[in-house]
């Protein structure tokens, strides 16, 4: 455990900043020596979208019914025109709306 | 690698910019995402230092709003190095599809370019590159404008944050939501990865409920990961 006041708020950032820097050169350095298996390309490519998934589920369902209906709306938003600017814009609105009334 | 393949990874001053103004206009959303996280920053207590130096270092804004959901006096490091891990995974996949191209960079610059890979800028890249068209300065300059517009809207969150009154009431909580089913629903959909997504959701939930708390986004991301390496797609769309 790692306290989050003063010094350990830098540990914190640093530990962050490492890990997403090991993300985004270890693609990279590991094509440059073993060319990734294609089952670890399915590995990686399933749990890019799952970590995601993950994120939503819990928020979809323990939200209030404005977080739904924005969740909604970007959802048949993104799936009618494929644009995500719009699709995000409208999911807020549809919140900022629902919460007005 | 052809010649007309080899002079794809050009990386010069000319086309840096001219990728840096190409990503200018989804650089100004960013910002307004990143105004969403300095604002929610401030409201689990991080000292404003501290949130700028998050937005500059990690410069990964899903993993650095899942920190804020960790928040608290403590924080495990373990769990959270595990969560932004998952979340940022999707990086090494990202490095590993440019490889063709940064291979014929020098090292420093091909890591040095990867530095300010994110979603929008590799995707935009990806299809530039797929399109036989040279694509490097549109990677690094249009990264390095998604970088300074985050760091910009982190900025603003923290010092006009404030002045929003009631940031729910306007649905900023939800900017963070529907930035992440954005990408989720604007990337490939088949029924493999519709049950993928399923399995994720289903365990994150019940992670959610009866594991330790914050356990549900490893938890999920593992059993969608999992399921996607023993369920393999066809390999014509890998």
């Amino acid at each position: 455990m790692v306290e989050t006041t003063g010094f350990g708020v830098l540990i914190i950032v640093l530990v962050m900043a490492i890990v997403t820097l090991i993300t985004r050169w270890g693609g990279v350095y590991v094509m440059s020596y073993v060319p990734i298996s294609y089952r670890v390309k399915q590995f990686i490519s399933a749990m890019s979208g799952s970590v995601l998934i993950a994120l939503l589920a819990p928020l979809a369902l323990s939200g209030d019914n404005g977080a739904r209906l924005a969740l909604l709306t970007t959802a048949i938003t993104i799936l009618l025109i494929k644009k995500p600017l719009p699709a995000i814009a409208l999911g807020i609105l549809a919140a900022a709306l629902y919460r007005q009334i | 690698m052809s010649d007309s393949d080899a002079n794809l990874h050009e990386l010069n001053h000319q086309n840096i910019w001219a990728g840096f103004k190409q990503l200018v206009p989804i650089s100004l959303f960013v910002a307004v995402f990143g105004l969403a996280f300095g604002l929610a920053a401030t409201q689990v207590g991080l000292d404003n230092p501290s949130i700028i130096a998050m937005s500059a270092f990690v410069f990964a804004g899903a993993s650095q709003f899942a920190a804020l959901e960790l928040w608290g006096a403590q924080i495990a490091i373990i769990p959270l190095a595990m969560t932004v891990f998952a979340i940022n995974a999707r990086h090494l996949l990202m490095g590993a599809t440019l490889y063709p191209w940064l291979c014929h960079l020098p090292p420093v610059k091909r890591y040095g370019v990867m530095l300010f890979v994110t979603d929008a800028n590799w995707a935009m890249s990806m299809q530039a590159f797929n399109r036989i068209e040279p694509a490097m300065g549109l990677l690094f300059g249009g990264g390095i404008a998604i970088w300074l517009f985050w760091i910009l809207g982190t900025w603003l969150g923290i010092y006009f944050g404030s002045a929003i009154q009631d940031p729910v009431s306007l649905g900023l909580d939800m900017v963070m939501g529907c930035f992440l089913l954005a990408m989720v629903l604007g990337g490939e959909k088949n029924l493999r990865i519709i049950i993928i997504w399923i399995v994720a959701a289903v365990a994150s939930l019940l992670a959610y409920w009866y594991l330790p708390a914050n356990s549900h986004v490893v938890i999920g991301a593992l059993a969608g990961g999992i399921l996607g390496a023993v369920w393999m797609g066809k390999s014509s769309d890998g």
